[in-house]
């Protein structure tokens, strides 16, 4: 019993680190722009269908079909930012919120049109491989598209820490006067933000494809993963999302295994209940 | 003044609407009433109070659940039903309303906060067996109870008057509100809490008066909705999408104004209809294809008329309803 309860754990925490990079995107738009991006979980599932098609078109391994879906994603972002977003900054959230809803429903309903209700599933022929570590037995596509999530991770650490355009980034979110007065092209930095956390999501979206198969009811459904996450690590906390990312992975994987499938999200939902009316500002926020 | 003649004109109109109208035009006129009466309830916590929610689904499903568990279990009536459905919504409303403001979660975790509770509740009520569960909840269809108007069984006229009178009720206790000392401290906390609770507004008693009236108001829009449809999944009345959908008349029609969710049902509930119609009858029938226009149909009026077509048309015709 507690070896199979270790092994339900280790999977969550895999499953939570995929969990995280996709509410990464969510945390690095909201901490920037100040934009909530109601169309996230949506665009993961774009994804995940760009994904199967090349791997049933190309037999492209998700994993590599990784590189060029961000990078196509990092190019909607930036358009969508530029074009549909723009106008509504510094607007009232309600009326964001409404342009990102509309933005969803488009999705969602498009790739129903194009690809109909059913699951398209991604056949990996080591999709039932797994690794044996003492009593551990761990699925080979979860280990790998955890490894890719925490370097796709780590790049982005990297490149807010260390590159001149990551600072000029962070500087707009810490004072975004500040950023303006000192030359700073704060639309255009705004655009690159919302490219990479849309580059987060797409890969994120390409990763799930090995956990999970595409459907366009997966969107909305994944919007509000993202926020549960986002808001038990902390809005705008990029350590946060991925440690509300892993605890979300393992309270699913637990609570699948221990009670009921269909009853795991609600533990997602009472974890961020509890954290909101006891800490707010989620476990690594600041508070604005 | 004219702006009197021209409702009361309106409201004859409707009125009198189901005497030359078919069963395809009044069932649209019922859910315009709908989404205009559940619009007038949200609209007191957003367009008044601002405190977004976008969780209200939770009260329209907990006072559906409410009512028709109720009926079938105790044999207790919906006239009946209502109240005790009122008191549950109050009385989780509040629970979501102490919880929130009492530890000062506002804005955006507030809406976030309001999703997670018709979330929760929705799953909850997925593996309640006493009300069907997932499988749904049905409330039969007997012979002997067809026109038993009391037990809320009935043709479609029925609806159409109850849900006509629903909308006018609200919109006359709306208006009342506004105008009341109430009112103006609801305007006061949503434009400058900070500055309201200076000028000695009790600003959580406000907000959470807000949250009753609006919590109790949304459920006897489920009750409605359970007699009318007979049919309840959680998976349907908890749902996100139902909490966005019944959100978008007030917002398209004008926050915080008194006719906004009107005109915004008014809008928006044909507009889908001919959508379905019009891709009906082009022959592409491609699921979705109504909702994507939707979908664009919202983008356009949030980019062009932001604070709603009913301030515009207001203006236009020369009357003085703008946001207070």
């Amino acid at each position: 019993m507690s070896s199979i309860l270790f092994n339900v754990v280790v999977q969550g925490i895999l499953t939570g680190l995929v969990y995280g990079l996709m509410a990464l995107g969510l945390s690095v738009i909201f901490g920037v722009v100040r934009v909530v991006n109601f169309a996230h979980g949506e665009f993961a599932v774009i994804a995940m269908y760009a994904a199967y098609l090349l791997f049933s078109a190309l037999r492209l391994d998700p994993l590599i079909a990784m590189l060029p879906i961000a990078l196509g994603f990092f190019g909607i972002g930036y358009a969508l930012q530029r074009l549909l977003i723009n106008p509504f900054i510094g607007r009232p959230a309600h009326e964001q919120f409404i342009l990102l809803v509309g933005v969803a429903i488009i999705i969602v309903n498009g790739l129903l049109m194009i690809f109909g209700p059913d699951a398209r599933p991604t056949n990996l022929s080591y999709a039932f491989d797994s690794f044996a570590i003492g009593p551990l037995f761990i699925d080979k596509v979860r280990t790998y598209a955890a490894i890719a999530a925490l370097a796709v991770t780590g790049l982005l650490f990297a490149f807010f820490r260390y590159t001149h355009t990551g600072t000029a980034i962070r500087a707009c979110a810490d004072n975004l006067v500040g950023a303006a007065v000192v030359g700073l092209d704060v639309k255009r930095l705004y655009a690159l933000t919302f490219g990479i956390g849309l580059a987060c999501v797409g890969a994120a979206g390409t990763l799930m494809v090995t956990i999970a198969d595409a459907t366009p009811a997966l969107g909305p459904a994944y919007t509000l993963l993202a926020f549960t996450i986002v808001i038990i690590g902390g809005l705008g906390s990029m350590a946060g999302a991925l440690i509300g990312g892993i605890l979300i992975g393992v309270s699913e994987a637990c609570a699948g295994f221990l009670i009921t499938p269909s009853m795991k999200s609600m533990f997602s939902f009472a974890l961020l209940i509890a954290v909101l009316a006891f800490r707010p500002e989620g476990l690594l926020g600041k508070r604005t | 003044m004219h702006g009197r003649v021209l409702i009361a004109m309106l409201l004859a109109a409707l009125i009198a609407t189901p005497a030359f109208a078919d069963r395809y035009v009044i069932s649209v006129l019922i859910l315009v009433f709908y989404f205009a009466y559940v619009g007038q309830a949200w609209n007191l916590m957003m367009g008044f109070t601002g405190q977004l929610s976008l969780g209200h689904s939770l009260y329209v499903g907990l006072g559906a659940y409410v009512a028709a568990g109720l009926w079938l279990h105790a044999g207790i009536g919906p006239w009946l039903g209502v109240f005790a459905a009122i008191a549950v919504a109050a009385a989780v409303g509040s629970v979501t309303g102490w919880l929130s403001w009492r530890f000062g979660i506002e804005g955006v975790y507030f809406a976030l906060l309001t999703i997670a509770f018709a979330e929760f509740t929705r799953i909850g009520f997925d593996h309640i067996d006493m009300l069907g569960a997932a499988g749904g909840l049905f409330l039969p269809v007997n012979a002997e109870e067809a026109g038993q108007w009391w037990n809320l069984r009935g043709g479609p006229l029925l609806f159409y008057y109850l849900a006509l009178a629903l909308v006018a009720g609200a919109t006359l206790a709306v208006a009342w509100l506004r105008r009341s000392r109430l009112g103006y401290q609801w305007v006061a906390v949503r434009e400058d809490s900070e500055a309201a609770r200076a000028l000695g507004v009790d600003v959580f008693r406000a907000k959470m008066i807000a949250m009753l009236i609006s919590s109790g108001m949304t459920a006897v829009g489920g009750v409605f909705y359970a007699f009318y449809h007979r049919n309840l999944f959680p998976g349907q009345v908890f749902e996100m999408g139902r909490s966005i959908e019944l959100i978008l008349a007030p917002i398209v029609g004008g926050l915080g104004t008194v006719f906004g969710p009107i005109i915004g049902a008014f809008i928006l509930t044909p507009l889908g209809e001919a959508l379905i119609a019009a891709t009906e009858r082009s022959g592409f029938n491609a699921p979705g294809t109504k909702a994507v226009f939707y979908g664009a149909a919202l983008i356009a009026i949030i980019y062009l008329v932001p604070s709603g077509v009913w301030p515009w048309i207001a203006r236009r015709l020369g009357f003085s309803e703008h946001r207070q």
